[in-house]
């Protein structure tokens, strides 16, 4: 890996410098600005790059060169599916029609795109076993936004205005109860069971007449299969509350078992994991969301009807009773046509082999790494598409913590698994190799975390200082939390 | 198998090494009952030339008629190399870059995108993104909220000139919060916020007055006098601003006598194609005394073990993998790439092209207000300074101009009669850097004849 920081590209930039080809020909600043009242015109410029085309390019495409990403590194990442993102989802998302088409043209200069998003909603219906589906929500967390908000909207249609906890198992990813917490609802966390499943007593305390349901992620991110689903299902409709799902691990069980047959009344699903769009460096998502018949009134709008051989947007007017709007157009369109490409290139077959394959590659590598001598955090369970290993004894025996072997994986070439998470398992790494990843890939993946073993048992401070051949070695966190450098300054400048 | 490298050798070794007689075995703790036998409502699956011929097609379907909306998205020039760099594989199949040292180059670029917005607004900091225009209303009223130090008002002011949809998405979002949000109206003359409607909110507890510059209708508000009333009401002010404007405009840090307090818009504009709708980004800027109360991740500059420089995510105890229920939103994955492209966009244009930009879109927009009041029976609703946008008052109904208009391959603004039925007939248009001179003949020409042809009707 490159040794060498690239400098910020504002020590690139020199006054009067310019792309000159971008800069639109006929401009009259000076003109324009006279038609702004003085008091609402600019006096200084914005401090932007002034740099070439070249100089523009070279920059970031070094920057580029400075991330592990998915298509220079396998990327073990738990809970997030980085998985390979196909060339052509992007290249046939990003045909010059799809691109110049303007959010508020009509219906009638889009049948083409709107085509492509009834039949993604139809599809995600199929794969999920949901009733009705919005493609807005534009993440996950925003999907379990309007998930929560339609069980809300569903509680109080019927005047039950009391049901305001939703429960959580203590497993739960950070956004269940933050998301809780934006709809208003009081957070209930409950515990797992030895065996990863959840607290089924505990449960039974935890319902009552102000539950407003319980989100679950099944597989769950301890990385197995909630076996008393049907038992949950029960206590929680029971009780009168309902059931979300957080799809962040629907990729284990694509084409196997849907979250709708489990008894599920409202599901949020990762595009950008199980249907492979990019994960963008951080985004874009999509957070689609699925519902059972009874919360259909609610979904959030616009959803894309078909009425005869025409195709058009459902707004508030159509859905009364909806959540409303979460963007101000439609979602993540872009994103939603780059899974619709990926769904139509898998097809039947192929989408049923997604949860597979991640299954047999989560299982191989476990058994593998068992094998190196790892613990298992779940060692009588079944894999997911993802399994947790636990550095406990390492910790207390070597001096190595789970971050020390995530950091010297850096230096083998391979990214991380997520550390930390969950929170309830000391010194874990939750370990998904996904569907797209090569049986030499996973060999050479347990051979670098065998070889990381040997070396703390040889040499903790190997691990201690890693990463080695990074661009940077381990950073100062608390430095950067304290003493907040934010934007970039002039060196000569006071601040 | 698509994008399944597995032999059937691979397949029986990995299954001996596991243990397990059959792939299916592996899904034995799910209930039996519960399994599917496979999907059959889904397609066949394509290969990749089937599916590029499949959706040539359908993008043929859309076409490209010649667009005069805008309205919150905008057609601008996007330099060939913003995307060509945004779509490498290594900021494109990056995910958040939680493992600092393997990530330096997103995290590099989000700090350099963060000096970028915060000069164009004058703020002290930004965030690395949010979802849209719409939802980064919604969560600077809820910041708002949360960082006024005397109030504890849930009320805030949103004037009928802000736009509709981010006032939609802020109720959506924030009303399960109890937040309410109030609309104050508009005058008739110019477009902009009655201060006389305001005034009637003076001496109220309320957290914050949302000013969009320029406004829904494309005019510019008096930003200076708006900051400093709700200041002394002891108000928060967010302001809503088109980030291309800001090359002309006064930053909402310069607002008034102390400037704004929290600046939010739509990043669309900063090299994101329209593409119906999305994936675009929402951009956050504020004083570095309420950054603690900010949503979204930020990217501080420190130091490694060796005190050579680099970047990390930083303040994470406001966010919702740390602090779970109490965290300050609960965004996680967002926009990252569309900032991406949006640094690139700002880097490659530099501040001589956003003014020209800012500039020409001024120019081809007068020009087209000019062309189409000659139209008989066609004139502008306000009279007063604009920046790209201008509302049209048709003596005949908008919705079916459009029609005609449609029919001729063009798409000639937003009928405003939905959100805005007090203005009659009334159209939004918007001509930026992109519209020639002959697409700005073509569009009146038009509007002549679908107006005759509605009339004659």
């Amino acid at each position: 890996m490159n040794q060498i920081l690239e400098k910020s590209i504002f020590e690139y930039s020199r006054a009067g410098r310019s792309a000159h080809a971008q800069q639109p020909p006929g401009a009259d600043v000076a003109s324009a600005a006279q038609k702004i009242p003085a008091a609402l015109r600019r006096r200084t410029a914005p401090m932007l790059p002034e740099v070439s085309e070249l100089d523009a390019v070279r920059h970031f495409t070094r920057l580029s060169q400075l991330n592990f990403s998915i298509d220079t590194n396998f990327y073990p990442l738990g809970s997030c599916t980085m998985k390979y993102n196909p060339k052509a989802c992007n290249q046939y998302a990003m045909l010059p029609e799809f691109l110049a088409r303007h959010p508020l043209a009509p219906d009638t200069q889009g049948q083409g795109f709107l085509s492509c998003m009834f039949e993604l909603q139809e599809m995600l219906k199929e794969v999920t076993g949901m009733k009705a589906v919005s493609l807005n929500p534009m993440a996950g967390a925003h999907g379990e936004f309007a998930g929560v908000a339609m069980i809300r909207a569903y509680h109080r249609a019927r005047g039950d205005l009391a049901r305001n906890e939703i429960i959580v198992p203590e497993a739960a990813h950070g956004t269940n109860p933050a998301t809780a917490t934006m709809c208003g609802c009081i957070v209930k966390e409950i515990p797992v069971d030895a065996q990863g499943d959840v607290d089924l007593d505990a449960l039974a305390k935890a319902v009552g007449p102000n539950t407003a349901g319980i989100m679950l992620t099944n597989p769950s991110t301890l990385g197995v299969f909630e076996r008393k689903i049907e038992q949950v299902a029960k206590l929680v409709h029971g009780a009168g509350g309902l059931l979300y799902y957080d799809g962040a691990n629907l990729n284990a069980i694509l084409g196997k078992v849907r979250p709708g047959d489990m008894g599920f009344d409202v599901i949020h699903m990762n595009l950008h994991k199980t249907f492979s769009t990019p994960h963008g460096g951080g985004g874009p998502g999509a957070g689609a969301v699925g519902v059972s018949a009874r919360l259909e009134p609610f979904l959030p709008v616009p959803i894309v009807g078909r009425e005869g051989d025409h195709y058009r947007w459902l707004s508030e007017a159509d859905r009364p009773q909806s959540i409303g709007r979460l963007s101000a157009f439609m979602g993540n369109a872009g994103v939603l046509l780059r899974a619709y490409i990926y769904m139509r290139m898998l097809g039947r077959e192929g989408m049923s082999r997604v949860g597979e394959y991640a299954t047999l590659n989560a299982n191989y590598v476990m058994a593998r790494l068992r094998q190196a001598g790892f613990d298992l955090a779940y060692p009588e369970r079944r894999a997911s598409h993802e399994f947790i290993v636990t550095m406990k004894r390492q910790a207390k025996e070597l001096n190595v913590t789970a971050m020390d072997i995530a950091k010297r994986l850096l230096d083998y070439g391979f990214h991380a698994p997520t550390t930390y998470f969950p929170l309830l398992v000391p010194e874990c790494l939750l370990i998904e190799p996904t569907e797209t990843e090569s049986r030499e890939t996973l060999d050479g993946f347990v051979a670098a975390m065998a070889s990381i073993m040997a070396e703390a048992q040889a040499d903790a401070s190997t691990l201690k200082t890693a990463p080695h051949t990074m661009p940077v070695r381990r950073l100062d966190d608390v430095r950067a939390a304290k003493q907040l450098d934010l934007t970039w300054k002039p060196v000569n400048s006071a601040a | 198998m698509p994008f399944i490298p597995h032999t059937e050798q691979d397949v029986r070794e990995m299954l001996v090494t596991i243990g397990a007689p059959s792939i299916d075995a592996l899904f034995d703790e799910i209930p039996a009952s519960l399994r599917i036998s496979g999907l059959d409502g889904i397609p066949e699956g394509l290969s990749e030339m089937e599916i590029g011929r499949l959706m040539g097609e359908r993008a043929r379907l859309d076409g490209r008629p010649l667009s005069f909306l805008g309205a919150g998205a905008y057609e601008h020039h996007i330099p060939s190399a913003v995307w060509t760099i945004t779509t490498r594989g290594e900021f494109y199949s990056a995910y958040t870059p939680y493992q600092a040292e393997a990530s330096q180059g997103t995290l590099q670029l989000i700090y350099e995108y963060q000096t970028m917005i915060s000069s164009l607004t004058g703020m002290e900091v930004s965030n690395a993104s949010l979802y849209d225009g719409g939802s980064a209303v919604a969560e600077a009223a809820l910041m708002a909220v949360r960082a006024h130090r005397k109030s504890k008002s849930l009320r805030v002011l949103v004037p009928q000139t802000v736009n509709p949809n981010y006032r939609r998405v802020a109720i959506s979002t924030a009303g399960n919060q109890g937040l309410r949000f109030e609309t104050v109206a508009y005058r008739r003359e110019d477009g902009c916020i009655d201060r006389e409607a305001l005034a009637a909110y003076a001496g109220e507890d309320i957290a914050a007055l949302v000013i969009q510059q320029p406004n829904f209708f494309g005019q510019l508000e008096d930003v200076d006098a708006l900051t400093d009333w709700a200041h002394e009401q002891g108000m928060l002010v967010i302001a809503v601003v088109n980030p291309t404007s800001l090359a002309l405009l006064k930053p909402p840090g310069e607002w008034g006598k102390t400037g704004a307090d929290i600046c939010v818009g739509e990043g669309q504009p900063l090299g994101v194609p329209l593409s119906s709708g999305g994936p675009y980004f929402g951009f956050m800027t504020t004083r570095m005394e309420y950054v603690r109360s900010m949503p979204g991740r930020i990217v501080g500059r420190t130091v490694d073990l060796d005190g050579k420089q680099g970047y990390t995510l930083t303040l994470q105890a406001r966010e919702q993998h740390i602090r779970r229920g109490k965290a300050t939103s609960n965004i996680c994955t967002n926009q990252g790439l569309l900032m991406t492209a949006a640094t690139i966009y700002m880097t490659l244009i530099g501040p001589q092209g956003l003014s020209k930009v800012a500039a020409a879109s001024m120019q081809r927009s007068d020009e087209l207000v000019e062309a189409l009041t000659q139209v008989k029976g066609v004139r502008a609703a306000f009279k007063g300074p604009r920046f790209h946008e201008a509302v049209l008052l048709l003596d005949r109904p908008a919705s079916a101009v459009l029609r005609e208009l449609e029919a001729q391959g063009i798409l000639g603004g937003l009928d405003l009669s939905g959100d805005y039925p007090e203005l009659g007939s009334a159209l939004l248009v918007c001509a930026t850097e992109t519209k020639t001179a002959g697409d700005l003949a073509r569009y009146a020409a038009a509007l002549g004849a679908a107006v005759q042809k509605v009339r004659a009707a």
